[in-house]
């Protein structure tokens, strides 16, 4: 299988010498294509670091992130917003839709910037929309939505480019349980059927057992890493929760 | 001690955002200084004493312009710093939530304006004392005043003036901060920013319909002001194609910003082209929420662009009115009470040696009899303007010349000879809306009668000509008749009309006074005047009106700009966080800043394009309204205008855009 993400080595530090806040410490792993893998992480733990340095929005300090081959931490400037929007696809937590463009608009937009044209656009919007089931909210303004379809136009913009690696933070964050188990349902289904490589950060083990692997970080180290395999959601979950609760997380980080 | 330095440290950290509101500040005062300097910049000059009477005028006249000026300013700087307030709600809201007590944070705004203030007015009166000497090369050139030496001139009243109307504006200022923060409530202070802001799409159809009929009536207020302009009758009809523009102004606006988006929207390739998409929706946002502004500084620009240009070429339409309609130095005239009198030329005469003064002259004779009145002569159109206009001195007597006096006269002064047969008269006008109403009159070619002759008129329109030197067109009308119809019993006054023997401003000006001295010695009195003279008022008038127009211009324009620069700042916030998201999304920062650039620069030409059209008319206006100034030196003024707009217009689109690029942190 051929290796989407490639961390090497990565360490992030904040502050000065004297006081060194070391968020990501040697952390390595990979991310093959079509994996869909969730990180998990109590508050402080670095994901949310992990996460912004492979997005490029942050650098880091040591290590090489290669994403399908490029080495993203040699990258600059303009070169580095073209890979941002040629090779990934972003979900945030609160949804980063414009609120003064409709949702039809909030998705040709990933696709304009990339000088696409108008034809191909709309194409692509319209199966997109139907893969992710909002084909009825597309002349809607951000304000006329729920949370989750807000989630789903979001994550419409996000895979409509075909990213080599789809980046979601805490995706489920700002919805309730069943827009949560909707939305993750797409994602799977968007990871099964059209294999999008997804890489999920959460600190919601409900949301994480959707994932075909579960990687756990603690203090910016790789605590454990479990697969799936060929357990059923539920069991999954189990497991899961069992790590938590080695991990020693707050306990209700898992209801 | 803290809240001074909490004061401080605010001052620089926001610097950005205060940077709008320093720059309006400091127009605002070197303004200020400059135009009330204006006499002190004078006081060294070499001008005559009735120059310097007008320039005491005008510095009057300027002060109580100030008052209106810093009315206009006082509400422009109140709406600044409630903008900033409005812009620091979760700074105060963090504020109170750890205790600090509302007089305490009354306490730190009146600190930081008091700051702000005296920056303000410090580097503002600097920038004025610059300013003002420059000022000093206008006024001269306004008054031909020789600058033989340059002095660099303070204007204590004027900088007292400037820091007691500004001490009096933050006083202002920080009166209303107080109330505003004592009357915000902590949830709305902290939870401000957050407002879901809705997005109505306008009716297209209604929108094309408001678009049309505003449009229409726009089209018919033009009209009514250019070429319509006659169907105008009195001065209170002109608010009427005025409030018929005021009026399509805003519903233009209101039906464009509906339909801009909805006509971009379908040009489907440009719309999804790049971040088209989302500037358009930012520019249309912004209009649709900012029509009623955007409508007040389109009318405001409009205002300024008028003023500026009709000021700025009064002065030179007067230069070159007194050329055409003051072709000679001196004309003095001597009512007789008795028809063997001495005329003007016998009693000058007398006393003075007339070719020691005048290199050439003309002597001739005004008539009048009680059997022509202005009434009898409008014939049978008496009646109907006698209704119309209820004012005119219809009973008065008609100044009456002979063809062969008239023919001399204007071969003096170098203008049209008129050829005359018996039992025909002609009339001279050139005051404009004389000539209509006796344009009418002479429609049903009435005719006359002179000591029992019958004349008929040779013309059925006023034609050109004037007796008297002066700087407008006030000409109301004079009879020319033959030479035989004339008898001596008749004679109203003699006049008297001469050049100069000598060239040259000084030395004209050195024999008038000679002149007038020796004058003064006589027991007759003459009445008349002399082109110095006309020259001098008139060029004071001009000065006048140039020199207040030049100050409100440009009062109004920092007036519309800073409120333009306001309203884009403002939502500065929401627009950090969607510019943010885009760059998340990987735009490049080229393509920010040119979305950036493109959506102020809409913004800001938006209303000016109107207003420019509107000038257009609105000038063409000017110029039939002042055409007894005669504007015909349009251009340079225009030039001047714009250079005025693209300074300051200009100047706060720069620092709208910089700030908000630092706003958004756009590199």
């Amino acid at each position: 299988m051929e290796n989407i993400l490639k961390l090497e080595r990565i360490e992030k530090y904040y502050g000065s010498r004297s006081s060194l806040t070391k968020a990501i410490n040697d952390i390595s792993f990979t991310v093959e294509r079509g994996e869909f893998v969730a990180i998990m992480g109590a508050s402080g733990s670095g994901k949310t670091t992990l996460l912004n340095v492979i997005s490029t929005i942050d650098k880091v300090t040591s290590g090489h992130i290669y994403v399908g081959g490029v080495d993203i931490t040699k990258l600059k400037g303009n070169d580095l917003n073209r890979f941002r929007r040629e090779e990934l696809g972003f979900i945030f937590q609160d949804f980063n839709l414009l609120d003064t463009l409709t949702a039809y608009e909030n998705i040709a937009l990933a696709l304009s910037i990339q000088n696409k044209k108008y034809k191909e656009i709309d194409a692509r919007i319209k199966k997109v929309a139907k893969d992710l089931d909002i084909e009825s909210v597309l002349g809607k303004y951000p304000y006329q939505m729920s949370g989750g379809q807000k989630q789903r136009v979001a994550s419409a913009r996000a895979m409509i480019t075909s990213p080599k690696l789809v980046l979601a933070d805490e995706p489920t964050g700002a919805l309730d349980s069943k827009s949560s188990k909707m939305l993750l349902e797409r994602f799977q289904y968007l990871n099964q059927e059209l294999s999008a490589t997804i890489l999920m950060v959460t600190h919601d083990a409900f949301t994480a057992s959707y994932a075909s692997r579960v990687v756990f970080i603690k203090d910016g180290k790789v605590f454990s890493e479990i697969h799936r395999g060929d357990n059923t959601r539920k069991e999954f979950f189990d497991r899961i929760i069992d790590v938590v609760t080695l991990l020693g997380g707050d306990q209700h980080d898992a209801l | 001690m803290m809240l001074c330095k909490l004061s401080l440290k605010n001052i620089q950290k926001s610097f950005k955002d205060y940077a709008i509101y320093f720059f309006t500040l400091i127009l605002g005062v070197s303004i200020f200084y400059v135009f009330n300097a204006i006499e002190s910049q004078t006081v060294l000059m070499d001008v005559t004493a009735s120059t310097h009477d007008i320039i005491e005028l005008m510095q009057e006249m300027l002060s109580g312009v100030s008052v209106f000026v810093s009315f206009i300013l006082g509400f422009l700087i109140i709406y600044a710093s409630r903008f900033l307030i409005l812009r620091r709600n979760k700074e105060f809201g963090i504020y109170l939530t750890l205790g600090m007590s509302k007089r305490k944070i009354s306490m730190i705004l009146l600190l930081e304006t008091l700051f702000i203030g005296l920056i303000s007015l410090f580097v503002g009166l600097a920038i004025g004392v610059v300013l003002s000497q420059f000022m000093s090369l206008l006024v001269a050139n306004m008054f031909d005043a020789n600058m033989t030496r340059f002095s660099f001139v303070f204007s204590f009243p004027s900088f007292i003036k400037t820091c007691c109307y500004f001490g009096m504006m933050y006083v202002l200022v920080m009166f209303f901060n107080t109330i505003m923060i004592s009357k915000c409530k902590l949830i709305d202070l902290l939870h401000g920013s957050k407002k879901s802001e809705k997005i109505r799409m306008k009716n297209p159809l209604l929108c094309i319909l408001v678009f049309i009929l505003a449009s229409s009536c726009l089209g018919y207020a033009y009209y009514m002001v250019t070429v319509g302009v006659n169907t105008l009758q009195t001065a209170n009809q002109i608010l009427i194609p005025i409030g018929m523009g005021i009026v399509s102004t805003f519903f233009l606006f209101w039906s464009v910003s509906g339909l801009l988006l909805k006509f971009a929207s379908t040009k489907k390739n440009f719309y999804y082209k790049g971040l088209n998409s989302f500037t358009l929706r930012q520019i249309s946002s912004k209009i649709n929420t900012t029509v009623f502004s955007m409508s007040m500084i389109c009318i405001m620009l409009f205002l300024t662009i008028c003023i500026l240009s009709s000021s700025l070429s009064i002065k030179n339409s007067m230069s070159a009115n007194i050329r055409e309609l003051a072709p000679a130095d001196i004309y003095l005239r001597k009512v007789l009470e008795s028809d063997n009198q001495n005329t003007v030329r016998e009693i000058l005469e007398d006393t003075i040696q007339l070719e020691d003064y005048f290199k050439e002259y003309v002597e001739l004779s005004i008539y009048q009899t009680e059997d022509l009145t202005f009434g009898k002569m409008l014939g049978s159109y008496f009646e109907e303007a006698s209704k119309q206009f209820q004012f005119l001195g219809y009973n008065h007597l008609e100044k009456i010349v002979t063809i062969s006096d008239y023919n001399r006269l204007a071969r003096l002064y170098g203008n049209k000879e008129y050829v005359l047969n018996e039992g025909e008269y002609i009339i001279l006008a050139d005051f404009e809306s004389m000539v209509q109403l006796r344009n009418q009159a002479l429609k049903e070619r009435p005719t006359i009668e002179i000591a029992g002759k019958i004349l008929s008129p040779k013309y059925d329109k006023c034609q050109d000509g004037f007796l008297e030197i002066s700087s407008n067109h006030i000409n109301d009308g004079i009879i020319l008749v033959p030479d035989s119809v004339i008898s001596s019993k008749l004679l109203y006054s003699s006049e008297f009309v001469a050049n100069y023997n000598v060239e040259g401003k000084s030395e004209k000006q050195a024999k008038e006074n000679d002149l007038i001295a020796s004058l003064e010695k006589l027991e007759d009195d003459f009445l008349g005047s002399t082109r110095l003279e006309i020259a001098e008022a008139s060029i004071g008038l001009g000065a006048l009106v140039t020199f207040i127009g030049l100050y409100l211009g440009i009062i109004f324009l920092i007036s519309s700009a800073a409120i333009l620069a306001l309203k884009e700042l403002s939502e500065s916030s929401d627009n950090k966080t969607r510019y943010w998201m885009l760059q998340k999304l990987g735009v490049d920062n080229k393509m920010l800043k040119k979305a950036l650039l493109f959506q102020i620069a809409i913004f800001f030409l938006f209303p000016l394009v109107l207003a420019l059209i509107h000038s257009i008319f609105g000038i063409w206006f000017c110029n039939i309204l002042l055409a007894t100034f005669g504007n015909d030196k349009l251009l340079p003024s225009i030039i001047m205008t714009a250079i005025f707009l693209t300074i300051i217009y200009g100047g706060y689109f720069l620092i709208t855009y910089l700030c908000s690029k630092t706003i958004i942190q756009v590199k």
